[in-house]
């Protein structure tokens, strides 16, 4: 069938795809997102056809190159239905025994199953695993179920069901209210109600519009978009569609970072595929709606992710911001009513149109509805994506999701939103997130963002190393923003480096109420965040820093020193061998010393000395001990 | 044009569509003050010493004056201790690059702002920008642009343009808040690269630009 010119060739064409699958047939399911392929998915893929191949399967199996399952940490990984059976971490040496186990003597391979952290016990199926039991994967969940290069795959699992319903059962204001009545929030990090912004640009007068998708992602250790874009091209142009048909938009463009190249791949291909059969372009599906696509690779900064930067910088200008009004919604794109949403809200989409705005907020709480996809990173045991409901307490995706902190380390904070984002310490755990719960706590969804510390972060420097990436990031056009970040970081350099002084932190406050009060874009008005939320529940780190020139977390390079307790040293070697910089004295039965001058703080010796020695202390705040003379070191 | 009133420190102001919170107030006799805005040029909204306080459909925000467009019925306050605050903040930010310069000077004294704040970095330049929106917008030459972003930033005299139009031109040497030899020592520096110089150091450019990109 080449070109699909009604609702009812959609669904006959659906029902022939269908015909030839089956939930009973075999299908290996691997996991081929970016960090997947960093990590090797590829050479598995060959192994598998080579394997399948070799047991004469070929015919009876279907392999299906997905998109993220989000369980990054664990890749690559192979899920075998119908089971459901899950492989983490498989090479391509295991790949032999996945077949003539799992699939000629229904066996399971015991090593490639996850194994809980903390109880030990073994999950053998995908649903079993606590890291996907506890999540709600609305938007995220179709990944694993699609090649996203295949149109065939999107809809078998019911793809463009939602815009078909758009376009010949709802008139565009109808759409527009769906999305109201769904209460759906931009996912970017504001947490605008978008159905509200559709009407805008809706209601804004002028022939031309635009519909364009935001997947500038900036944060760093942050990768919704990018996995969403990869593993799903086809929902978001389809989100973007029904939206444009609400909005009257016949043009729309996708704003994509220059280093999302997968993404970029899968779209292009989608956006062919999509064409082909009549689902893009003219006339789609006999309807009369016309929609055109451009995607446009951004050269990553930061600031494009910023609607009127992003705009600008989609008109060939520099990527700066401009003040609102006019909001894009009356003046976009080339002057013309522009809608801009993230990857997620579009993704949201066909959720909402195919399911109902009344199912869509039964999930979540009052004022946010609907899923947040999160980016678990840090110091946690299970990293990755996460999707969960709005509400949700931190603690439960931390804990249960994200299985807690390695090593029996302390939880200390955690970071949502991004770089202009804050940090919620334990006490506060319980928190549910959500848009406003998390702006009260001086924290932000922003893009979702989730960066778990434990008690070995210092949090005045992560407040430090936040102001460096958005200084650097900045465009330097509105002088608090350019100026106010500037005399920030230099003040928390200081402050790090030993150098902080008595009044030090008012003079921060000061300057972050100068800048978040007349910044000219989101990015200045939110850049103090780090600084403000840190100084709230952690003051008494700065002040540590700064009167007792100490780091509570023995973190500052500048502020620890590495000492060898003459007590505890049996004169091993162990650290005088891994010292990098050699700023270790010894010998066989001599008591170890450490050079201070030598010392770069690397902390390779604390790692090296035995656990049964333990030796080595790191020490702040404090003067070092003397070292011992060198004719009372040796050992008996 | 349609005319709407809208209120100022307390007063009734009788403002034009069209009209931005600067010129209403201008109107009026309020005077607030501006380091980038020019009468000639698009507002640019980048010192944000005009910050004002404006309650508009409900909302109380910090808008910079010289952008943002006067609505009906907004209330507008130009002068409150908040608005000191700031101000006085980002005089002293921007004096740390133009410590001397005139109409800082008299920001901070109005606003007890303190030159010595902050540590030096002596640029001169506190980019304001109008140099580089009047060369584009009014002389529409383009001769002069910036680089770089953020704490970085700086501005730029393009030597190939600059050569053949600035020598008869100048006008933006007095716009400068901060200095007039700030532009002139930009402008020579720009001028004192040899064009084979540029050529050698290469360019990466497809605007046919002197940097022997060929193009």
């Amino acid at each position: 069938m080449p070109r699909i010119n009604s609702p009812a060739e959609l669904e006959e064409f659906r029902r022939s795809i269908l015909s030839k699958r089956s939930d009973d047939r075999p299908c290996i399911t691997l996991c081929s997102g970016s960090a997947c392929h960093a990590t090797g998915s590829e050479k598995v893929a060959a192994a598998i056809v080579a394997e399948l191949e070799n047991h004469g399967l070929t015919d009876q199996v279907e392999i299906r190159r997905t998109g993220c399952h989000g369980f990054c940490e664990q890749g690559p990984i192979v899920v075998i239905y119908p089971e459901g059976i899950c492989y983490l971490k498989v090479k391509p040496e295991d790949v032999c025994e996945i077949i003539s186990h799992t699939f000629k003597e229904k066996k399971l391979v015991e090593r490639l199953l996850y194994v809980d952290p903390t109880t030990g016990d073994k999950s053998s199926y995908e649903h079993d695993i606590p890291f996907y039991k506890n999540q709600q994967r609305l938007i995220l969940g179709l990944n694993r179920k699609i090649d996203p290069k295949s149109l065939e795959d999107y809809l078998a699992v019911g793809g463009y069901k939602a815009l078909t319903k758009a376009l010949f059962e709802m008139s565009p204001d109808e759409v527009i209210g769906e999305v109201k009545a769904a209460k759906l929030r931009g996912r970017g990090g504001a947490g605008f109600p978008s159905g509200m912004k559709w009407e805008f640009a809706r209601k804004a007068p002028g022939d031309q519009k635009y519909v364009v998708v935001n997947c500038d992602e900036g944060d760093p250790g942050a990768y919704m978009d990018r996995s969403l874009m990869e593993g799903n091209p086809f929902t978001v142009l389809e989100g973007l569609m029904i939206g444009a048909y609400a909005i009257g938009a016949t043009e729309g463009y996708i704003y994509v970072r220059q280093e999302y190249p997968l993404a970029v791949d899968n779209l292009s291909v989608a956006m062919k595929e999509a064409e082909r059969r009549g689902l893009l372009g003219k006339n789609i599906m006999g309807s009369g709606f016309d929609f055109t696509v451009k995607v446009h690779r951004g050269a990553g900064a930061f600031i494009c992710g910023e609607e009127t930067s992003l705009l600008a910088s989609l008109e060939g200008k520099p990527g700066e911001p401009k003040s609102r009004p006019p909001f894009p919604a009356n003046k976009g794109l080339w002057g013309k009513p522009t809608n801009i949403n993230n990857v997620e809200t579009w993704a949201n989409i066909p959720v909402i149109i195919n399911e109902g705005a009344e199912y869509f907020s039964s999930v979540g709480t009052e004022s946010s509805k609907g899923t947040k996809i999160f980016s678990l990173v840090g110091k946690v045991n299970n990293t990755g994506l996460v999707e969960v409901p709005m509400g949700i307490p931190l603690r439960d995706i931390i804990y249960k999701i994200g299985g807690g902190v390695p090593k029996g380390k302390k939880f200390k904070a955690v970071q949502t939103g991004g770089p202009s984002g804050g940090c919620i310490p334990e006490a506060y755990l319980d928190v549910k997130v959500d848009f406003d719960e998390l702006m009260k706590m001086g924290a932000m969804m922003g893009s979702g963002g989730m960066i778990v510390m434990d008690e070995d972060t210092c949090l005045v420097d992560i407040a430090r190393y936040f102001l460096e990436f958005l200084s650097d990031e900045s465009c330097g056009k509105c002088v608090p923003c350019r100026e106010g970040i500037r005399q920030m970081l230099k003040v928390m350099t200081d402050i790090t480096q030993g150098r902080g002084k008595e009044g030090d932190i008012e003079l921060l406050e000061n300057m972050a109420m100068a800048t978040q009060g007349a910044a000219l874009c989101a990015l200045g008005k939110t850049a103090p965040n780090p600084v403000l939320s840190t100084l709230k529940y952690f003051r008494e780190e700065y002040e540590a820093h700064i009167k007792e020139k100490r780091c509570p977390a023995l973190s500052c390079k500048e502020l620890i020193a590495f000492h060898i307790d003459p007590e505890r040293c049996k004169g091993c070697g162990s650290c005088l061998r891994k010292c990098p910089a050699n700023a270790i004295e010894g010998g066989k039965k001599t008591i170890h010393v450490i050079d201070q001058e030598k010392c770069t703080k690397c902390g390779t010796c604390i790692e090296a000395c035995p656990a049964a020695f333990q030796a080595i202390d790191k020490l702040s705040g404090v003067p070092v001990p003397a070292p011992v003379p060198q004719e009372k070191r040796a050992l008996a | 044009m349609s005319e709407f009133v809208l209120q100022i420190d307390g007063k009734e102001v009788t403002a034009r569509e069209g009209m931005t919170i600067v010129d209403a107030a201008k109107t009026a006799g309020i005077k607030i003050p501006t380091l980038c805005h020019h009468d000639q040029l698009e507002p640019y909204g980048a010192c944000r010493i005009c910050t004002v306080e404006a309650e508009a459909n409900g909302r109380n925000q910090l808008v910079a004056a010289c952008v943002y467009p006067a609505e009906k019925g907004m209330v507008v306050q130009t002068k409150t201790e908040k608005l000191a605050k700031i101000r006085k903040v980002l005089v002293e930010q921007m004096m740390a690059h133009a410590p001397d310069a005139p109409q800082l000077l008299e920001l901070a004294e109005e606003y007890g702002a303190d030159r010595d704040r902050f540590d030096k970095d002596p640029s001169f330049c506190i980019l304001c920008g109008l140099c580089v929106r009047y060369c584009n917008e009014v002389k529409k030459k383009n001769a002069i642009g910036y680089i770089d972003r953020g704490p970085r930033r700086e501005i730029s005299f393009i030597p190939d343009v600059a050569g053949k139009e600035c020598w008869d031109c100048k006008e933006c040497f007095p716009l400068c808040p901060t200095s007039a030899l700030q532009a002139a020592y930009v402008l020579t520096e720009a001028l004192a690269t040899p064009p084979e110089e540029a050529q050698e150091a290469g360019c990466a450019c497809t605007s046919g630009c002197s940097g022997g990109c060929g193009s």
